[in-house]
């Protein structure tokens, strides 16, 4: 997928400006959060079961390449391959060859976000093989030719009539009056499209939550049972996934799983949770022939070696995004690329380069939120200061921007300098306000008072107020 | 590809700063795979005795709109299947198992509920299918993949029809996986274990949840309070050692 991550402020300004993206916002900024918390307070354990859980996560990070040892051998055991791809064209190649081995014309998908990372999509069109979106979410933005704006629900920036006027756009052998004013409609029209593609499909690729090391298994959650038909039916079962996903345990594992769906989604446990373990067995009736491990690192075993490890536990459960006032007021596609939200304002920088990505660990207001609700408690403003630091470090913010946060760096180093200007900015500023109370502008600080005003000053610092409290 | 991994591997290696891990962690790492140790479980399931776990397991399945009716017998299984199909509307035609727990279950008493044993195929509206635990503590169902039980009657047909025996309800996932262990030992798994929460769901438009996305629109939980399963779990055991 093509970055578009240096664009932020002018995304994120049409972001602001879109009705119907406001709309869609306005839905989930509620309904998450809510959601979350209704499931957390009714399990007195999931603060502890947090701390488990990033307990597991460090301990596997720690070994991470004994776990893909064991985890690969277990595979092998069980009838199944792993194809270790350090990036993302190696990903895409190892598919093609699957793909090209058994003469796949069309691939069902389930949702992936490592997919969206290695740009599948585009790469198995090139070659001529059509790939079908299969999660309802996925499927529309397939049709309407977008990027995901979230990492569980993909086509959150939609409104109904959007989905509506997409699928009578692209469903053209349905009748053009059918009623589709409500999302059972369009539920039932998408389940009716896809039911042959299912049944017809060559190869499925799913994406993975977890990878067990001890058994060699996959596990996708799910919702809608897309992510099973699409493993269960074709003739080959791809997983798309990468190197962090990997657990020791069904036990670590189990752990993991109660917060997910709590976190993510609000629900005690998604409808479907699957454990799959290598190819159909001799006798059975149903199950793919092969089974396929796409091992993508694309950059992660480089972070483990940083200030960025922590990173590494992330389950992808959103709730980061559902919980960010930034994401919930511009969208996911303002960040401009797979991973939106304060989880994307750290993972972008780290896979596609500080150089690109720059503006999102600054579109931040550090409320802290992302981090209070992290179920493997990810530090992700402290990260993102990381990467303003290596940001100024590189010289890349603009130069009046680096001088400022010089200045200001130079005078914060002098307390009694820096006292004596806060104290005198603010007797200025309160005496020049003393009528009105705000300012309607302000030099130096038009790009808050374009929009707002901004309140003047009670006359004194909190400094000078504080020594004079404890005399 | 062997040197794709060698880089990936090495990678990691070298981020955290040190070689292949001595032969004293990687025993240590071993003996904590072995040992299963659980990690928290919450106390909601497991602080319970049996008729409560039950109630649990009911109240969770129907709290994500599963449909549960409890019987006393198995000879009482084809009155409640035919009550359903017939109240939801349903054809009286089945797509199930071929699990020989579903042999001790005398059909014949409905003769108008045609019964065909096999894999689900695309026009099957109604599968019947056991299940091998049932989770108390959030009202999910685990089923595993075998010959006789194939992963299509899960997910392709409209309803699904699941029977579990109360001697099959668990606290947690954990006794689940621990159940399967006892059976097969501690080698490979089964290809698919499906742990099922209520039917299918999407909340993709506008958040608003709809049943049915992909998956079955109606699950259906028949409850069977006798003990039965007891001789036919034996003979399945028995398959399923032949397979290793």
């Amino acid at each position: 997928m093509l970055a578009t991550s240096r664009n932020f402020e002018a995304n994120a300004r049409a972001g602001l400006a879109d009705d119907n993206l406001q709309r869609a916002l306005g839905l989930a900024r509620t309904g998450f959060p809510l959601r979350r918390r209704l499931a957390t307070e009714r399990l007195p354990e999931f603060e502890e079961l947090r701390e488990e859980g990033r307990a597991i996560k460090d301990h596997t990070l720690a070994h991470l390449d004994f776990y893909l040892e064991l985890y690969e051998s277990n595979v092998v055991a069980s009838g199944g391959k792993v194809h270790w791809a350090p990036t993302p064209q190696e990903a895409c190649a190892a598919v093609r060859q699957i793909c090209r081995s058994v003469g796949a014309k069309t691939v069902t998908k389930g949702k992936s976000m490592v997919a969206e990372e290695v740009g599948l999509n585009e790469f198995l069109e090139a070659n001529g093989i059509t790939p079908i979106e299969t999660d309802l979410g996925e499927y529309i933005i397939q049709l309407r030719h977008e990027p995901p704006s979230h990492i569980i629900a993909p086509a959150i920036h939609l409104v109904k009539e959007q989905v509506a006027e997409t699928f009578r756009a692209e469903h053209h052998a349905l009748d053009p009056a059918r009623s589709l004013s409500e999302p059972r409609q369009m539920c039932d029209e998408a389940r009716a499209m896809l039911r042959p593609r299912f049944l017809a499909a060559d190869v499925g690729i799913t994406g993975a939550n977890f990878l067990v090391a001890e058994t060699g298994s996959s596990i996708i959650v799910t919702n809608e049972g897309n992510g099973d038909l699409t493993q269960t039916l074709p003739r080959v079962h791809i997983v798309m996934t990468s190197i962090e996903k990997v657990v020791p345990t069904l036990e670590d594992a189990a752990t993991l799983l109660r917060l997910l769906a709590r976190s993510a989604t609000g629900q005690e446990f998604s409808s479907y949770t699957t454990i799959s373990t290598g190819p159909r067995r001799p006798g059975d009736l149903d199950g793919p022939e092969q089974y396929h491990v796409i091992l993508l690192d694309n950059g992660r075993s480089a972070l483990l070696g940083t200030e960025f490890r922590d990173m590494l536990r992330c389950i992808r459960c959103a709730a980061c995004l559902n919980h960010c006032p930034v994401y919930a007021a511009v969208g996911g596609h303002a960040y401009g690329w797979v991973y939106p939200g304060p989880m994307g304002a750290v993972l972008t920088p780290s896979l596609i380069g500080i150089e690109e990505a720059g503006h999102l660990p600054n579109a931040s207001t550090f409320c802290g939120r992302c981090e209070s609700v992290c179920p493997v408690k990810i530090p992700l403003p402290k990260m993102m200061r990381h990467w303003r630091d290596r940001e100024f470090a590189k010289r890349l913010n603009p130069p009046v921007y680096r001088s400022a946060l010089s200045l200001w760096a130079w005078t914060a180093r002098r307390p009694a300098l820096y006292h004596a200007v806060a104290e005198l900015a603010a007797r200025t500023l309160g005496w020049a306000g003393r009528y009105r109370g705000r300012f309607r502008s302000l030099p130096l600080a038009n790009g808050w008072t374009a929009v707002r005003d901004m309140p003047a000053p009670e006359g004194r610092s909190f400094h000078s107020l504080w020594a004079e409290r404890r005399k | 590809m062997s040197e794709a991994r060698e880089r990936i591997l090495g990678g990691i290696r070298n981020a955290l700063g040190r070689g292949q891990l001595d032969p004293n962690t990687q025993a240590q790492l071993r003996a904590r795979l072995a040992a299963h140790s659980r990690n928290l479980i919450p106390a909601r399931a497991t602080a319970l005795d049996d008729a409560r776990s039950v109630d649990l397991f009911i109240a969770m399945a129907e709290e994500v709109q599963a449909t549960v009716a409890r019987v006393g017998a198995f000879s009482a299984v084809p009155d409640e299947v035919a009550r359903y199909v017939a109240a939801e509307n349903l054809p009286a035609e089945l797509v199930a198992a071929l699990d020989p727990n579903l042999d001790v279950i005398p059909w014949e008493m409905r003769p108008l509920l045609r019964i065909r044993r096999g894999r689900a195929e695309a026009e099957d509206k109604v599968s019947l299918t056991p299940c091998h635990s049932a989770i108390a503590e959030t009202g999910t169902l685990m089923l595993v993949s075998g010959r006789e039980t194939p992963t299509t009657l899960n997910f392709l047909p409209d309803t699904h029809i699941v029977l579990v025996c109360r001697c099959q309800i668990v606290a947690t996932y954990e006794d689940g996986f621990d159940r399967l262990r006892a059976e097969r030992g501690t080698g490979r798994l089964p290809r698919a274990i499906n742990f099922i929460t209520g039917p299918s769901r999407t909340a993709d438009i506008e958040q608003r949840i709809e049943l049915g996305a992909h998956g079955p629109r109606r699950l259906h939980i028949v409850l069977v309070e006798e003990d039965r399963v007891t001789a036919s779990v034996e003979k399945s055991q028995q398959h399923k050692g032949a397979e290793r």
